[in-house]
């Protein structure tokens, strides 16, 4: 089914060359809206949610586990309003950690999975939807749909990710000169169509952290917030971003914090 | 956009401003060494992008460092002279090629990422963030509207040689700019930059109709 919303979805978007050159902003809005029209109500992404609710339900791993003992912020296997709270500092890794870090945490405690294995498959590949970290992700961000954003910021270690956060964001290096920055300080920008939102703006890092992780109609795949970061770091002619790294998380922090008081939307569906 | 710069105006300023350049500010202290150690824990070196790319010259430091308060006039002196002295002009004095290749080269935006391959020339990516031409409706706005850039400019030799540094080296004219070093960080080719002058120049070029 979901092969063949993203066959329709292609469709769509391939015509989108046709489409009269109206004002470049409405051929932006209009393809994707077509889309989510076609699909009545219904995300994609909700095949990620159950799979990830399997994932967190069942006994796994060598240690034959389940994750609901996982403490994603507000106590052991409460999901529900978690992910409107991280990034956060827990005190037990000593460190600021982003739910997807979190996440690995849990899987290498409690069922005694290694960093590594659960890593090779930190993104899927296209149709076999093969990472399990990305539909975990979907399972716990949409417990925390519709809430509002609130990212803690009581402890040094918490600040000290903000500012470094904000640090990167600034940070121009690579051939091409790029930080986040070039693309994302400015209001009403694009590159080619591609509207960019101004993160540095509590509107602009809301309307865009809000709407992340999301479905991608052009990849027919669910992606997390990891992989959109590690996506316009490689835009910025940069290496890759290693996933749950210090960068990845100071990042995070800098962006979920600059949207605190939006209300969740993720998973949103995107081009 | 409406304020169209004055390239030769820029030009002399710069050459001015070579000639007033006092101390020099030093990149390495410029970012906290707690930002570089993050960045180089935080990637792996993938494709061509090496870790090497996390490291910055001194214009990017200098720029780091002012991202988000205004650059003293001094440092601003300071990167587009440093600019201005990388500048190689075409060996054989001629700064036009081929305007259908020049487009080509325009659309490209691949080159340099560590999913594109090494092998394959690098392209300018100028529609990402320039209108150039009338047919293309798919270009980005970071940068000024191109269309009838050789038209509005003339056709004269000191015109094209700003637009040659520009393209070479955009921080010769403007400290701190968001467009690419595309000559001085080896993106593209002299050739390459040749056929951009003339998609920019050539009268037959859909830039200038
Ligand atoms: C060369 C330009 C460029 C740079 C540099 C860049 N981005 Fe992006 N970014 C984009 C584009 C283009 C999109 C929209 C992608 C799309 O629609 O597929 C985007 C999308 C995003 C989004 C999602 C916005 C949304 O509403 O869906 C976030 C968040 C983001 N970027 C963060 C960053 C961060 C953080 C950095 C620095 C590590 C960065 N970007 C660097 C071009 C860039
Ligand atoms: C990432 C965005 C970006 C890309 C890609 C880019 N530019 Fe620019 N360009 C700018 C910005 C911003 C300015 C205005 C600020 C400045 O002068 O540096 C500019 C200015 C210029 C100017 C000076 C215009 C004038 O009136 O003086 C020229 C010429 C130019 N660009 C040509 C190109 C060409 C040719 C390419 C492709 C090889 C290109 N640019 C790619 C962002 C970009």
């Amino acid at each position: 089914m979901v092969y063949f919303s993203k066959r329709c979805a292609m469709a769509i978007l391939l015509a989108w060359g046709a489409v009269a050159p109206l004002s470049a902003a409405e051929a932006v809005a209009d393809p994707l809206s077509q889309y989510r029209e076609m699909l009545g109500g219904d995300n994609p992404a909700d095949l990620w949610v159950s799979r990830g609710e399997a994932l967190w339900t069942e006994p796994r791993g060598p240690r034959k586990a389940t994750l609901v003992q996982c403490d994603l912020g507000l106590g052991a296997g409460v999901v529900k309003g978690a992910y409107a709270r991280l990034p956060r500092y827990f005190s037990e890794t000593g460190a600021v950690e982003d739910l997807e870090s979190r996440l690995v945490s849990c899987m290498v405690q409690f069922q005694g999975f290694k960093r590594e294995e659960i890593l090779a498959s930190r993104f899927g590949d296209g149709e076999r939807h093969s990472s399990d970290l990305e539909a975990l992700v979907a399972y716990v961000v949409t417990a925390s749909k519709g809430e509002r954003m609130a990212v803690p910021q009581n402890t040094s270690q918490e600040k000290r990710a903000y500012s470094m956060g904000k640090a990167i964001f600034f940070y121009r290096a690579g051939t091409h000169d790029f930080s986040c920055a070039t693309c994302h300080s400015a209001d009403n920008k694009r590159i080619r169509l591609q509207a960019l939102p101004n993160l540095t703006t509590p509107t602009g890092a809301q309307a865009a952290y809000t709407t992340w992780p999301a479905y991608r109609v052009s990849q027919g795949e669910f992606r997390t917030m990891e992989w959109r970061l590690n996506d316009c770091f490689r835009q910025q002619r940069l290496p890759d971003l290693k996933y749950g790294s210090p960068a990845a998380i100071a990042l995070t922090e800098y962006l979920a914090r600059n949207a605190n008081g939006a209300v969740l939307a993720a998973p949103a569906i995107k081009r | 956009m409406h304020s169209r710069r004055h390239p030769i105006r820029n030009a002399i300023l710069v050459i001015v401003g070579f000639v007033a350049l006092a101390g020099e500010v030093g990149a390495a202290d410029l970012v906290a060494p707690s930002v570089q150690k993050t960045l180089e824990a935080s990637f792996s070196a993938k494709g061509q992008a090496t870790l090497a790319r996390l490291a910055q010259d001194k214009t990017q430091g200098l720029c780091t460092h002012y991202a988000t308060s205004p650059i003293p006039a001094k440092v601003v002196t300071e990167i587009t002279a440093m600019g201005f002295a990388t500048i190689k002009y075409p060996a054989d004095g001629e700064y036009l090629g081929d305007w259908q290749r020049g487009e080509q080269i325009a659309q490209s935006g691949l080159g340099k990422q560590s999913s594109d391959d090494v092998e394959k020339p690098a392209g300018g990516n100028c529609y990402a963030c320039h209108e150039l031409t009338k047919a293309e409706i798919a270009h980005g706005n970071l940068g000024p509207s191109l269309y009838h850039y050789g038209k509005l400019h003339g056709d004269n030799d000191v015109v094209k040689k700003y637009t040659w540094g520009k393209i070479y080296n955009a921080e010769a004219f403007t400290a701190c700019s968001s467009m690419p070093r595309f000559g001085h960080k080896g993106i593209l080719t002299a050739a390459q930059m040749k056929d951009l002058m003339s998609l920019l120049f050539d009268p037959r070029s859909p830039v200038n109709q």
